[in-house]
C-alpha cells in the first residue's frame, strides 16, 4: 500500500517532522529513569499572556514553563486557572475583537547555567481573542529552536480556528486551558539522494549483464538480417551486368 | 516493457518542454544591449591615421574598444568582479594596450586591433601606485611598474622582468607617479603631503639611483589627483584652490611657475610633437564652452572654441578625454568625450556636433519596473466619453456620433499605412518609437521599461525596440542609496496620467526622500511628495486607492508611525475603516529581529509578534514574499488516482533564509523559516547543513526553491520545498491567517545543479494557467529556462501506474542543463546581476529582461505558443482550401440540381 502512495519519497521529510515534534500534551510524569536529571537541568519560565479591551499589552502570568534541557529538549506546562474577572475581561476583549497575546522570554535550552539561560527580550505571538473564547480555551503552543537550542519563536493556534460569534455560556468552559505543547527543532533539509541513485544505477547495469539476451555480441545477435542483406546485395549485383549492358548497347 | 513505456513518457514531455528560437526568430523579438560601465581611463588609437579606436578601462572591470564614428563596440573582455579585476593602470603604446590589473597584481598586454591576449605576468605583491611606458628615441621597449615600496621594469614584448629596487624613504614620501622622458631614465615622483615633491631617477639600464632631488610644493597634496607629466619632461599640476597651472621642468628646473586660469575640467593630450590641455569653462546654465591651450606656453589656441550642451535631464561634465589631431595647415583639431556625473559619455566634434552618446549608467541598473503603454488618442476618446458625466440626450448622441467618426477615420488612416508600407520594400519600413506614438498593442506585449540606475539616473526604455524614451537624472543621489521603484498608478485610468514613486534611501542614515514621476514620459508630477524627517524602516504598498486610483503608499518610520502618500481625507478615512486588517513586518538583520506589527485606527502601530533569531549563530540574509500581481490558477494538484491535493496559497508566506556565522566547511548551515506574516507563526523550519551562501530564492505560488553552495561535496545545489494543505480545503472561499489553524504538509527535495547561479527568477503570466518556468542567470552569459516541473519533491524514485498518469518524471539527483533551453541562444549577457519578468496580455508569453552590465530583453513562452497561431502560419494555404471547398460545393450543386433536372424530364 504504501508503494501506491504517489508522494512517498517526499511525505519522508514531513513524516520527519512529526518524528522531531515533541508532542508533551500528556506529559504529565517523569520517566523513571529521568527523574534525577531532570531535577538537575530543568528549569522553568514563565508563559504570559494578555489582553486588554484597549490593546495595550500587559502580560501577566499564565503559567510556567518547565523546560529540561538537553540533546532533545522537551517541555512541560503548568497552567492556572482562569479567574472569574479574567473570563468575563476575555469574553469582552473578544467581543471588540481584541487580541489574546502571549509570550514567553527568549532562552537557550543548551546551557548548563540558569544565567547564561536568558537573553534579553520576548517572543511573543497572537490569536484573535474571539477564537480562544470560541474554542473553549484549547489552544496549541509550539516553540520553536534554532540548531544550537536557542528559542527563536512561539506561535499560538486555538481548534477550531475560526471566530463565527457563537456565545459561550458556560463559564466553566473558560476556565482551564486545553493546551497541547510541541517543541520544534528545525529539521535536516535532505540533501540530493545521489547514493540511492547510483545504487539503482548499478542494479540496473547489474542486471543488464545477467541478462544473457543482451550480453551476446553484435553479430550473435543480429547475424540474419546481416546474412540476409548481404545476400539481398549479392544478389542486386549478379542482376546488374545485364542490364548495364543493354543501356550500354542503346 | 514498463521501462520502455516510462523512457516514452520521458521523451514526450521532454520534448513538450523544449524551447528553442528559430534562426528566422533572432533579433526579432529580443534585443540586447551591451555597456562597459564608467569610464576610468581612456586612450585614443592615434597610431594609425585611419583608426577610429578609442579603448576604454572601465570601473565595472571592462577593457573595450568604442567605435568613434559610431558609438558601437569593437571588442570587449570582462574581468572578474570586484577588486581582484579592478583596472588600475592603462598604457597604450602602437598597437599593444598593457594593463595593470587587481591592486597590481597582474600586468597584461594586448592586442587593439583584434582584442587579443599579447601575454600576462603576475607581478610581486604590494600596492599599486603608478605605470609608464619606457623609451629611448621614440623606441618604447619597457614598461615601469611603481609600486608601494619598489619600482621595476618589465619588457614591453614579453613581460619579463628587467630588473626591481626598493625605493628610498618609502615610509614618508608618498610616491605616486613614475614618468620617463625616452632619455635612458626613470623619474619616480614621490610627495610628502603639503611639504614637496621628492624626484627619483634611475637609470633604464640596471636600475641604479641617478639622482635624488626635492622640490617645493606646499600646495600639493596628491600628485596622481591634480599633475601630469605632459611633452619633454614637464610636470603640469593643476592647483583648484587657486584656480592656477603650475610646470616643472623634471630635467633642469627645481622650482615650479605658475600659471593663472580660468576653468573647471582640464584634460591633456599630445599629437605629434604638440601637447595641448583642453580646458572647459562654463558658459551658462546649459552650456559649456571648451578651449585648447598650448601647455608649453599656456596660451590658448585659436579658433579651438567648442560648445558643449548640457542635457536638462542629464548630469554635469566631470571629465574630458580629448583625441587631437593635426589638421593639414599643422594646426591642432580635437575631438572630445565628455564624460557626465550620470556616467554618459558623449563624443564631440568641433563646433559643437554631437556623433554620438552612450549611457553608460544602465551598466549599473539597479531595479526596474514595467508599465503598460497608454492607449491611443482615439481609445482614449472613447474612454473619456464614458468618464464624462451625462448632459442631455442630444448631446450624448453627438458625441457618440463624433467619436464613431473619429475611430472611423483612424482605421482608415491604419487602412492607408498599412497599404503605403506594403508598397515599399521591407527593410525601407521605418518603425520609429517616439514618445508622442507610443501606444499599446493589441496583445500588450510592448511596455515601458522604466529602470534605475546606481548612479541615479533613471531611463524609460521601449521594451519592443530598446531604444531609450526618456532619461532623467537626479542629482542629489547619495552614493550609496537604496532604490525602491513602485508603480501607484497604472495606465489603466484614463485621464490620470500614471504614477511611479520612486523611494531613495541613505543606507547610513535611514533618510529617504521621494520622487514622484509619470513613467510613460518620464517627467517629475506635479504631485508633491512628502518631505520625510525621520528615517525610514518600511515602506508598503496597499491595494486601497484614492478617489483618484493611486494606490496608497504607507511609510513606516523609526518611531513606529505611519504616514500615507497620497494623504488626503479620503485616504485617512479609508485607512481608519481597514486599520485592524493592515498588518505588516519589519526585518532588523543586525539583531535577527523580524516582528510583526498592526496598524491602529490613529496611525499608530502596535508590536503583535516577534521572532528573534541570535545573531551569535546565524543572520538573516534575505526574506522574500511573493510578488502581488502572482495569480495562480489552479487550487490543486490531480494525483494518479484522481483524487486532489490541495496546494496551500498563503499570500502572506515569508520565506527567511539564514546563514551561519561560522563558517567552516563542516559546521556552516544555512537555514529556511516559512513565516506567516501576519500572525508570525513558524510552518517550516529547516537547516541545510555544510551548505554556505550565497543563496538565490524564489518563492511562489505554494512553492520555495533557493540554491546554494554544498562545502562537503563542492558543488552546488537546489532544493525545493512544497506546501499542500493535503487532500481537503480548510476554507475554499477566503483565506485568512488568522484561521488557518493546521500547519501545511511541507515536501522537500535537493538536486544538484552543474553550474554556479548569479541571478534567478520564476516566469510569471497573466492569469497563471501556463506552466512556471525558473529564470536563471549563469556567470557564462546564458539565461536557462529550466521548467520548474524539474524541481518537484514529489518525483518518484520508483515508478508505478499512478505517477505515469500524473506526468511525474524520474527522480534524478543531477539537474539538467540543456543548450535548448538557453532563451538567450548566443547572446550572452555579462555580470548579470537582476532578472525581472511581468505578465504580458497573452496568457501564453511572458516578457523577461535580464539586467547586468548588459541588457537583454526577451519573450518566453513556457508552455508553448498555444494561444497564437505560428508566424510561418500559411494563411495562403488555407484560405485557398477554403475558397477551393466553396466552389466546389456551389460547383456540384449546380451540377446535382442539373442531375435532378434532367432525371426528372426522363
Amino acid at each position: 500500500m504504501a508503494r501506491l502512495l504517489p508522494f512517498n519519497i517526499a511525505v519522508v521529510s514531513t513524516v520527519f517532522l512529526f518524528v522531531c515534534t515533541k508532542s508533551v500534551c500528556c506529559n504529565n510524569g517523569r520517566r523513571v529513569g529521568d527523574a534525577l536529571d531532570t531535577e538537575f537541568s530543568g528549569f522553568s519560565v514563565p508563559l504570559e499572556h494578555s489582553f486588554e479591551v484597549d490593546d495595550v499589552a500587559k502580560f501577566r502570568v499564565r503559567g510556567a514553563l518547565l523546560l529540561k534541557a538537553g540533546r532533545e529538549p522537551s517541555v512541560l506546562l503548568n497552567q492556572n486557572q482562569l479567574s472569574e474577572e479574567d473570563r468575563t475581561k476575555l469574553k469582552e476583549v473578544a467581543a471588540v475583537d481584541g487580541l489574546y497575546r502571549i509570550q514567553v522570554p527568549r532562552v537557550f535550552l543548551l546551557a548548563d547555567r540558569q544565567t547564561e539561560r536568558q537573553m534579553e527580550g520576548y517572543l511573543t505571538a497572537f490569536v484573535r481573542a474571539c477564537a480562544m473564547v470560541e474554542s473553549h480555551l484549547s489552544d496549541s503552543i509550539t516553540l520553536h529552536t534554532d540548531v544550537s537550542g536557542y528559542l527563536i519563536g512561539v506561535s499560538i493556534v486555538t481548534l477550531p480556528g475560526a471566530c463565527r460569534g457563537t456565545e459561550v455560556e458556560d463559564e466553566v468552559d473558560l476556565e482551564v486551558f486545553n493546551t497541547t505543547l510541541h517543541v520544534m527543532p528545525p529539521v535536516n533539509a535532505t540533501g540530493p539522494g545521489t547514493a540511492w541513485f547510483i545504487e539503482r544505477m548499478e542494479q540496473e547495469s547489474e542486471k543488464k549483464s545477467k541478462n544473457p539476451q543482451e550480453q551476446k555480441s553484435f553479430f550473435a545477435k543480429y547475424w540474419y538480417l546481416i546474412l540476409g542483406g548481404a545476400i539481398f546485395l549479392m544478389a542486386s549485383n549478379s542482376a546488374q551486368p545485364p542490364a548495364g549492358g543493354g543501356r550500354e548497347q542503346s | 516493457m514498463e521501462k520502455l513505456i516510462v523512457l516514452c513518457l520521458k521523451f514526450i514531455i521532454l520534448c513538450g518542454t523544449v524551447d528553442a528560437v528559430f534562426e528566422d526568430q533572432v533579433g526579432k523579438f529580443d534585443w540586447r544591449q551591451q555597456y562597459v560601465g564608467k569610464v576610468r581611463f581612456s586612450h585614443f588609437d592615434t597610431h594609425m591615421q585611419s583608426s577610429k579606436k578609442v579603448l576604454l578601462a572601465t570601473e565595472n572591470n571592462v577593457f573595450a574598444a568604442i567605435n568613434t564614428r559610431t558609438g558601437e563596440l569593437f571588442w570587449r573582455h570582462v574581468d572578474k568582479a570586484g577588486q581582484e579585476g579592478s583596472i588600475d593602470a592603462f598604457l597604450q603604446h602602437g598597437q599593444d594596450a598593457v594593463l595593470v590589473v587587481g591592486d597590481g597584481r597582474v600586468l597584461r598586454s594586448w592586442d587593439i586591433n583584434i582584442g587579443g591576449l599579447n601575454w600576462e605576468i603576475v607581478l610581486d605583491s604590494g600596492s599599486f601606485q603608478s605605470a609608464c611606458l619606457v623609451g629611448q628615441q621614440d623606441n618604447v621597449k619597457h614598461v615601469a611598474v611603481l609600486k608601494k615600496t619598489a619600482i621595476s621594469l618589465h619588457y614591453l614584448s614579453n613581460g619579463h622582468q628587467k630588473w626591481i629596487e626598493n625605493l628610498p624613504e618609502s615610509d614618508t614620501v608618498d610616491y605616486q607617479v613614475v614618468y620617463s622622458g625616452g632619455n635612458g631614465e626613470v623619474y619616480a615622483l614621490g610627495v610628502v603631503p603639503h611639504s614637496h615633491i621628492t624626484i627619483v631617477v634611475y637609470s633604464v639600464e640596471d636600475g641604479e639611483v641617478v639622482k635624488q632631488i626635492s622640490v617645493e610644493a606646499p600646495w600639493l597634496s596628491d600628485i596622481q589627483a591634480s599633475c601630469a607629466v605632459v611633452d619633454q619632461g614637464i610636470l603640469t599640476c593643476v592647483d583648484s584652490a587657486t584656480v592656477s597651472l603650475y610646470m616643472l621642468d623634471l630635467h633642469v628646473q627645481s622650482q615650479m611657475t605658475q600659471i593663472p586660469l580660468q576653468a573647471m575640467l582640464v584634460s591633456f593630450a599630445t599629437t605629434g610633437e604638440k601637447t595641448v590641455a583642453a580646458v572647459m569653462s562654463p558658459k551658462n546654465k546649459t552650456a559649456s564652452t571648451l578651449n585648447l591651450f598650448s601647455a608649453e606656453t599656456g596660451r590658448r589656441l585659436l579658433d579651438t572654441t567648442l560648445i558643449f550642451n548640457m542635457d536638462p535631464y542629464g548630469g554635469k561634465p566631470e571629465k574630458l578625454h580629448v583625441q587631437a589631431f593635426l589638421k593639414k595647415d599643422d594646426s591642432v583639431g580635437y575631438r572630445v568625450m565628455v564624460q557626465t556625473e550620470d556616467h554618459t559619455l558623449t563624443f564631440i566634434q568641433q563646433p559643437g556636433r554631437v556623433i554620438w552618446t552612450r549611457e553608460e549608467a544602465l551598466s549599473d541598473v539597479v531595479t526596474m519596473e514595467m508599465v503598460d503603454l497608454p492607449l491611443t488618442g482615439t481609445q482614449a476618446e472613447l474612454e473619456g466619453e464614458f468618464g464624462k458625466k451625462a448632459d442631455g440626450l442630444f448631446s450624448m448622441v453627438l458625441k457618440r456620433l463624433s467619436s464613431q467618426f473619429i475611430l472611423l477615420q483612424a482605421w482608415v488612416a491604419h487602412l492607408w499605412k498599412l497599404f503605403y508600407d506594403a508598397r515599399q520594400p521591407r527593410s525601407q519600413v521605418k518603425n520609429d518609437v517616439t514618445i508622442e506614438n507610443l501606444s499599446r498593442d493589441e496583445f500588450n506585449l510592448q511596455k515601458m521599461m522604466v529602470m534605475v540606475t546606481a548612479s541615479g539616473k533613471l531611463f524609460g526604455i521601449d521594451s519592443k525596440t530598446g531604444s531609450i524614451l526618456w532619461r532623467h537624472y537626479l542629482d542629489d543621489i547619495p552614493s550609496n542609496a537604496a532604490f525602491k521603484l513602485i508603480v501607484q498608478r497604472t495606465t489603466a485610468h484614463f485621464p490620470h496620467p500614471p504614477q511611479c514613486t520612486l523611494l531613495i534611501k541613505d543606507k547610513d542614515t535611514g533618510l529617504a526622500t521621494l520622487h514622484v514621476f509619470n513613467p510613460i514620459f518620464g517627467k517629475k508630477s506635479h504631485v508633491t511628495p512628502p518631505t520625510m524627517t525621520q528615517p525610514i524602516l518600511q515602506s508598503i504598498i496597499l491595494p486601497l486607492m484614492d478617489q483618484d486610483y493611486a494606490k496608497v503608499l504607507l511609510l513606516v518610520d523609526d518611531q513606529y508611525k505611519v504616514s500615507a502618500f497620497p494623504s488626503t481625507k479620503n485616504v485617512l478615512q479609508q485607512l481608519q475603516d481597514m486599520a485592524s486588517s493592515i498588518y505588516f513586518f519589519l526585518v532588523d538583520s543586525d539583531q535577527g529581529r523580524l516582528s510583526g506589527y498592526r496598524l491602529r485606527t490613529d496611525l499608530s502601530t502596535e508590536l503583535i509578534w516577534e521572532v528573534v533569531v541570535p545573531t551569535e549563530v546565524q543572520r538573516i540574509v534575505s526574506v522574500k514574499g511573493k510578488r502581488p500581481n502572482e495569480h495562480v490558477h489552479s487550487q490543486g494538484r490531480v494525483m494518479g488516482d484522481r483524487s486532489v491535493l490541495y496546494k496551500y496559497l498563503n499570500p502572506n508566506l515569508l520565506a527567511v533564509v539564514t546563514e551561519s556565522t561560522d563558517l567552516h566547511q563542516e559546521r556552516s548551515f544555512i537555514g529556511i523559516t516559512l513565516i506567516d506574516g501576519v500572525t508570525g507563526r513558524i510552518f517550516h523550519n529547516a537547516v541545510q547543513r555544510k551548505a554556505r551562501g550565497p543563496v538565490h530564492v524564489v518563492h511562489s505560488e505554494n512553492w520555495v526553491v533557493y540554491e546554494y553552495w554544498n562545502t562537503k561535496s563542492r558543488r552546488n545545489e537546489f532544493s525545493v520545498i512544497e506546501l499542500y494543505e493535503g487532500m481537503e480545503l480548510y476554507n475554499s472561499t477566503v483565506f485568512s491567517s488568522l484561521d488557518r489553524p493546521h500547519a501545511p504538509q511541507v515536501l522537500q527535495q535537493s538536486y544538484i545543479f552543474p553550474s554556479s547561479i548569479s541571478a534567478m527568477e520564476a516566469t510569471l503570466t497573466e492569469k497563471g494557467i501556463t506552466s512556471r518556468h525558473l529564470l536563471i542567470g549563469l556567470p557564462s552569459g546564458g539565461i536557462l529556462s529550466l521548467p520548474k516541473m524539474f524541481l518537484d519533491p514529489r518525483r518518484p524514485e520508483i515508478v508505478s501506474e499512478q505517477i505515469r498518469e500524473e506526468n511525474l518524471i524520474l527522480y534524478a539527483p543531477e539537474l539538467p542543463i540543456r543548450t535548448e533551453w538557453f532563451i538567450n541562444y548566443n547572446q550572452s549577457v555579462s555580470g548579470v546581476r537582476g532578472i525581472y519578468t511581468a505578465p504580458s496580455g497573452l496568457e501564453s508569453t511572458c516578457l523577461v529582461v535580464a539586467y547586468g552590465l548588459d541588457i537583454y530583453q526577451t519573450r518566453v513562452y513556457p508552455s508553448k505558443q498555444f494561444d497564437v497561431l505560428k508566424d510561418d502560419y500559411d494563411y495562403m494555404l488555407i484560405s485557398s482550401v477554403l475558397f477551393a471547398l466553396f466552389f466546389a460545393t456551389m460547383i456540384s450543386k449546380r451540377l446535382a440540381e442539373v442531375k435532378l433536372l434532367n432525371r426528372a424530364w426522363r
